[in-house]
């Protein structure tokens, strides 16, 4: 007969993410590397945003960037021809990134130098925003087709982001896309997030953004 | 898919334990899970076999889900009510100042072990 006994545990499923996450971000601190996390749906204009904000800022940062997906490197093959510095992380089927991951993205890209690294994560809404990846600031992309109402129904990845992206404004006139309630939707469950309306195909929105960008980054220089 | 994630999550932290524990195998496993928490309970019973039988660790080990309710709190009125049934709006006042006292918790309660 074995021997039964009870272990207490009594923490959170993410603690250890947690943890790891606020060693991870600590130490980027200390060498200087800007963490952004970049999240949305797939489809949402991620690659095409990261495109035109590293053409925007590459002369004012030295920036790197991991393209995180199931499977593929077709965003890393696109990413590479702005110039950055870029590599593509496969999750394995994972949804989502975790602070682990991160971290041997960041080991993989070489950050030597690099004073903004740029994760875009899995395309997905749900699983990303539980797990902290150790990231500076979270940013996300909501895209006008997907529709007004995904504040309300992906409350927790809206209540995580500092900033979100409202793009593809080119196509508002053809979608039933109320831009007001949208930011009101927004601010329902965040109402510190700064929501900025781009359009990466054209252009439209993307030196605010950029500016906001490279703004954050440098009070998190700043910052103790 | 999320659900797989936080099983192997969840597995990791586990082997964590029993490590510091001296702990031979797992015979029960018992988390506590908010009711409006982002995670299934059916799908991570399913996700739950699947992983088990590929850790020594875990091949013996049963799954327990304790729910836990979602309660929130109205600002108006000081009132607490079931969030699955009015959700942001208070059923007492109608104010939609609101927030969630409990219901999005996901935690490791305990371990059965030998």
């Amino acid at each position: 007969m074995k021997e039964v006994r009870i272990l207490e545990i009594k923490q959170s499923v993410f603690a250890d993410n947690d943890k790891q996450a606020e060693e991870l971000r600590r130490e980027l601190k200390d060498k200087g590397v800007f963490l952004l996390n970049l999240m949305s749906s797939p489809g949402s204009g991620k690659t095409t945003t990261l495109m035109k904000t590293i053409e925007t800022l590459k002369d004012k940062l030295k920036i790197g960037v991991m393209e995180a997906d199931i499977d593929s490197d077709v965003d890393a093959r696109t990413i590479s021809q702005s110039g950055a510095k870029v590599i593509q992380l496969h999750t394995g089927g994972m949804c989502h990134l975790d602070a682990g991951m991160t971290r041997q993205g960041l080991d993989g890209l070489e950050t030597e130098g690099i004073e903004l690294a740029i994760l875009e994560n899995v395309g997905n809404l749900v699983c990303p925003a539980e797990f902290d990846t150790g990231s500076s600031k979270n940013a996300m992309i909501l895209s006008v087709p997907e529709g007004d109402d995904k504040p309300l129904k992906y409350p927790l990845m809206f209540s995580i982001c500092d900033v979100v992206l409202i793009n593809k404004i080119d196509v508002l006139p053809y979608f039933n896309f109320d831009m007001e309630k949208c930011k009101e939707y927004i601010h329902m469950r965040n109402p510190q997030a700064k929501i900025i309306p781009i359009c990466a195909k054209t252009g439209e929105g993307i030196q605010e953004w950029a500016d906001w960008l490279a703004e954050e980054v440098r009070k998190w220089r700043e910052e103790e | 898919m999320h659900e797989l994630g936080v099983v192997f999550h969840i597995m990791d932290s586990l082997e964590k334990v029993a490590a510091e524990n001296e702990v031979e195998g797992i015979s029960k496993v018992v988390l506590e899970l908010g009711e409006v928490s982002t995670v299934i309970e059916s799908y991570l019973q399913n996700c739950w076999k699947w992983a088990a039988k590929k850790r020594k660790l875990f091949a013996e080990a049963e799954l327990i889900v304790e729910t836990l309710p979602a309660v929130t709190y109205c600002e108006s009125c000081e009132k607490t009510y079931p969030t699955v049934e009015y959700g942001k709006i208070c059923p007492y006042c109608h104010s939609p100042d609101t927030w969630l006292l409990q219901g999005s918790e996901f935690n490791i309660k305990e371990i059965e072990v030998y």
